[in-house]
């Protein structure tokens, strides 16, 4: 068995002449909660939509647990828990029944009760899923997912919409899954998310892989950490490799106290924005003399 | 970590599962058994208030009686084509049919499934129209086993022609909102078209035609060879029940729709490629 779950090789997906997906290449090991992140079109949900057998790709070479997802052999579904970016609908069927019904396709499935418990929906479970929140269906979407037992599961987007409680609630279910092993790729907007819950983080922007860390790796991308105060009555705000020699600096020059003295070094997020806001730059970069091309052709 | 296929669901039983799913969902949803169940039920209590007993001259047979196969025919249709072709759009429309090609469940799975909920649901709606038509308007069963053998294999072909069909028709219901107004006009017309609504010998000749290209005329005409005595064969549009052309007509119509049904068919929305 290779060590890796997923290996992309130079993906690409065309829709017209966009390339939602332009010359991906990624690999994700086994075990390990690997985070996708990216701004809406950055091409992410294309890829997991990909990878889960749902979409083709224009060229490049994909495997999931092994095998290319586009023409998968029977018994590879019941390996791979699928969590869509849709809410599930409306349905005759209350969330027990689903998960019942659902459970009965697996060969190795988990306890429905054990997994409505798991995602907090004990409570829920005769309710029908029109009648629940937003974040209960979510849930409920998640037990879907994993109610196979799965070595694998795609989380598209999970906890949109949740209030904070529901989200750490779904953070502690997603612990439990990667401790019994469960590889698991999620893509979010959130960075706390994926800060907490992920190994690995990839950063997508306009279709291609612009950074591929461990969350403290990424933060440690940015060195300049920020240093701000108040002085006559006006902010300074510098920005700086060496923030101790500053300060000393400044300690040096000043007397008294410095009013709304501040020393911040940059959040995930400054460098998720940072690198995505570069991709889109060098993406429209990239696009804007081609259309001269045509404009003068 | 590796499983054993010894412990996989069977085939059969992943399909009585999904079978179990689609009859719970077809029962507790009230628009379908309203719309679709009990359609053909309120027009037979509907023709048979206001026709009674009167007879079709010059024969002995009571609308009633000869309304009966018609109401049998639509409900075919209507459970096997329409209630399938709008759910199905509608199911592909929310990402319900995605949902279900995310599971291991087979494709051939899905569609027995699918087709085991139409027969069984047909079955339940012709025992429910005959119960009322021979209780409340004296409509008479055969009573050989030459006509229940032509009511089994008119009824199999049937059902058959419309689920393929209605599979293929929910492909093109692209916008699954607007499939109850494309799908409802056109069984209305064949409805009215075919001997169901109205006697089909009594409709112009270029009506009676254009009904004979589609599958509910013979399916019609098939259910009244059942339940009408032999000599209304005389009434007929080709003074014969014409059972050859029944079971071509309708066979031509599985294959088609099996064609078109299977070429046609996807888990995903239409934009979603």
């Amino acid at each position: 068995m290779s060590a890796s779950a997923i290996t992309i090789a130079g993906l690409e997906k065309h829709y017209g002449d966009v390339r939602a997906v332009d010359g991906l290449d990624l690999e994700i090991h086994r075990g390990e909660v690997f985070a996708l992140l990216g701004p809406n079109g950055a091409g992410k949900s294309t890829t997991v939509e990909i990878l889960e057998g749902f979409r083709k790709r224009t060229a490049g070479e994909v495997s999931v647990l092994g095998v290319d997802p586009h023409h998968s052999p029977k018994g590879w579904r019941a390996n791979v828990g699928v969590m869509l970016q849709t809410t599930s609908a409306r349905s005759a069927l209350t969330a027990r029944e689903s998960l019942l019904h659902a459970s009965r396709y697996y060969p190795h499935p988990r306890d429905v009760d054990e997994t409505l418990a798991a995602v907090g929906l004990t409570e829920k479970a005769s309710a029908k899923p029109q009648t629940l929140s937003g974040g209960q269906r979510r849930r409920l979407d998640v037990a879907l997912a994993v109610i196979g037992s799965p070595e694998l599961v795609f989380l598209d987007e999970p906890t949109t919409g949740f209030d904070p409680e529901a989200r750490r609630q779904f953070w502690r279910l997603i612990e439990g899954l990667r401790g019994d092993g469960t590889t698991i790729v999620l893509t979010t907007h959130y960075l706390d998310e994926a800060d907490y819950l992920a190994d690995r983080i990839g950063i997508i922007a306009a279709g291609r892989l612009v950074a591929l860390d461990t969350p403290a790796g990424l933060r440690a991308q940015a060195t300049d950490a920020r240093i701000s105060w108040v002085e006559d009555g006006e902010r300074h705000l510098v920005e700086t490799p060496t923030p101790t020699a500053f300060l000393r600096d400044l300690l040096a020059r000043t007397t008294g106290e410095i009013s709304r003295l501040e020393v911040v070094h940059p959040s995930l997020e400054d460098v998720y924005l940072q690198l995505s806001g570069d991709a889109a730059d060098a993406a429209a970069a990239a696009s804007a003399p081609a259309t001269d091309r045509e404009a003068g052709a | 970590m590796t499983t054993t296929t010894a412990t996989a669901p069977s085939w059969v039983s992943m399909t009585t599962n999904r079978l179990a799913v689609e009859v719970k969902e077809f029962i507790r949803s009230r628009e379908q058994m309203i719309f679709i169940f009990a359609f053909p039920m309120l027009f037979l209590l509907l023709f048979g208030s206001v026709f009674g007993g009167a007879v079709l001259e010059p024969t002995s047979v009571t609308f009633a009686q000869y309304f009966m196969p018609g109401m049998i025919a639509t409900g075919i249709i209507n459970t096997g084509f329409q209630s399938l072709a709008m759910s199905i759009a509608i199911d592909r429309d929310e990402d319900v049919l995605k949902r279900i090609h995310a599971t291991p469940l087979p494709a051939t799975s899905f569609f027995a499934a699918k087709i085991a909920q139409v027969l069984f649901v047909s079955i339940i709606q012709i025992a429910i129209l005959i119960a009322l038509g021979v209780a409340l308007y004296d409509v008479t069963l055969p009573t050989d086993v030459g006509r229940w053998w032509t009511f089994t294999w008119v009824f199999l072909l049937g059902t058959a022609a419309s689920t393929t069909l209605g599979i293929a028709m929910s492909s093109l219901l692209r916008n699954a909102k607007a499939g109850s107004a494309i799908v409802t006009p056109i069984v209305l017309v064949l409805q009215f078209t075919s001997g169901v609504f109205l006697v089909f010998t009594q409709i112009p000749t270029f009506l009676q035609i254009f009904a004979s290209f589609f599958p509910l005329r013979w399916l019609a005409q098939g259910m009244r060879s059942v339940f009408l005595p032999e000599e209304f064969a005389m009434a007929e549009a080709s003074g014969s029940w014409d059972h050859g052309l029944i079971a071509i007509n309708l066979g031509i119509w599985v294959v088609v729709g099996l064609f078109l049904a299977v070429r046609t068919f996807r888990w995903t929305r239409h934009d979603d490629n």
